[in-house]
């Protein structure tokens, strides 16, 4: 039996008659179209899926559609402002912080509910921030660059990118 | 990955979803948290006909302090335990086992109530609350029904709660002064269940003298387990070398681990030792700081 739910996604509402197994990742991919959100292993492990309920960073491969009915959701796709992109992405870019970039946009939604907590962490609070988060290429190193990076950059303070120069 | 299909009914009051349980029984699951039943549904190792999601019903997400218990609502995610400062002033030993439960995002979502009433002697709720000696509020439709924790657990995913009960609260005794507390679990890496984890709860008198002492062990059983010798080798004397290794070693002889990837049936009776050691330890540490 199909369920209408409606959601927020990246500010704009969607309508949709979904089965109640339809996961939230396979709404957001497949109904939606917002390719932006990846499945890794699909067993809640490695948080390439990870996206913003109310908020809050959620691995969207374990949570069916019909649960976030009436939510509003964040992903990828809406963290660009005004073409501007944000910190975290600027932070990510600037700092080697993605090779093959399947892990980059759960990475990137884990990171911002980190910073809004916790707008200034130390390297062991980001670390354990990205428990949830598996990389399998950069290692996680730039990854920590960037959210600090990041973190500088909306505190307002100045950012060293350690892209290297050539002159 | 996909479940089987099912009904899915999102009920907006408690008594609405015990109706729901009554009309269809064990076909019916409770959907709360989620993290692990719907990894079970996506594998379909549970195929439930009935899905009902309690997540929107209200005054279910509390932590709460009334005449010397506290209160936590069966709702409560995760992180929420892991964050509050009430927990972190009466049982320091919340913050160490939400911290080792799966990983920032699935605390998010995971609830205690979901934790406990999964019934896996692998999660890491079980033993802290049979450390700290809680007692479980199931609502059915004869209303509440207190069950203590050692009655709780029955066997691999069995509870005593009935098909037609929610599990709503979790009271647990605040302890006078002089109460510390601490988990460990080991575990390979993050969002693993433990090799062996232990959860421990002291209460010593001014003179020194362990008066109560709560002792449970995470996965090296078919149910979560009390480690009642080791809390009787501690009781009515000071925590010496002695009593800290004797209650060590009892832990380990009294548990059932069984071999698996994690490690050897001995070696999960040497890391449950190890682990009784030092969480006595440390709360023995954090009895002395209060």
């Amino acid at each position: 039996m199909l369920k209408q739910i409606t959601v927020t996604v990246n500010g704009a509402q969607h309508t949709a008659e979904v089965e109640p197994r339809l996961l939230l990742v396979h709404l957001i991919r497949e109904v939606l179209n917002l390719t932006g959100t990846h499945i890794g292993c699909d067993t809640s492990s490695c948080g390439a899926c990870t996206i913003l309920l109310d908020g809050k960073s959620v691995k969207s491969c374990t949570m069916l559609a019909v649960q976030a009915n009436g939510k509003s959701i964040t992903t990828i796709e809406g963290m660009i402002q005004d073409g501007q992109l944000h910190p975290l992405q600027e932070g990510f870019k600037e700092n080697h912080a993605l090779h093959c970039g399947f892990c980059t946009p759960g990475m990137i939604m884990r990171a911002s509910e980190l910073l809004a907590n916790n707008p200034n962490p130390t390297e062991e609070e980001i670390r354990w921030g990205i428990s949830g988060n598996l990389c399998r290429c950069t290692g996680y190193n730039n990854i920590v660059k960037a959210i600090e990076y990041a973190g500088a950059k909306m505190r307002g303070e100045e950012t060293a990118s350690t892209e290297p120069q050539f002159v | 990955m996909i479940a089987q299909p099912f009904q899915y009914e999102a009920p907006n009051t408690l008594s609405e979803a015990i109706s729901l349980l009554q009309k269809y029984g064990d076909e019916a699951k409770i959907l709360s948290g989620g993290h692990s039943l719907i990894p079970m549904m996506k594998l379909r190792f549970a195929t439930p006909e009935y899905l009902i999601d309690i997540n929107g019903i209200p005054g279910l997400s509390h932590i709460k302090e009334e005449g010397g218990i506290l209160k936590i609502g069966a709702l409560t995610r995760e992180a929420d335990l892991e964050h509050s400062d009430l927990l972190k002033k009466h049982f320091p030993i919340f913050a160490d086992a939400t911290k080792l439960i799966a990983d920032p995002q699935v605390r998010n979502r995971g609830t205690i109530g979901g934790n406990l009433a999964h019934g896996d002697a692998a999660n890491d709720h079980p033993a802290v609350m049979l450390a700290l000696n809680a007692t479980v509020i199931a609502t059915g439709p004869e209303g509440e029904r207190a069950i203590p924790i050692d009655e709780f657990f029955f066997g691999f995913y069995m509870t005593a709660l009935q098909p037609e009960e929610i599990l709503t609260e979790i009271q647990i005794p605040i302890p006078g002064s002089g109460t510390g507390s601490a988990y460990h679990k080991l575990e390979r890496k993050v969002g693993d269940y433990a090799t062996a984890g232990v959860a421990v709860q002291l209460t010593l008198d001014k003179s020194g003298i362990c008066t109560a002492a709560g002792i449970g062990l995470t996965n090296v059983n078919a149910t979560p387990l009390r480690a009642a010798r080791s809390e009787q080798a501690l009781i009515g004397k000071p925590i010496t070398e002695a009593s800290v290794a004797e209650a060590a070693q009892y832990a380990s002889e009294d548990c059932s681990p069984s071999s698996d990837l994690r490690g050897s049936e001995e070696y999960k009776r040497a890391m449950v030792a190890v682990l009784v050691k030092r969480m006595i330890h440390k709360a023995v540490e954090r009895a002395g700081s209060k």
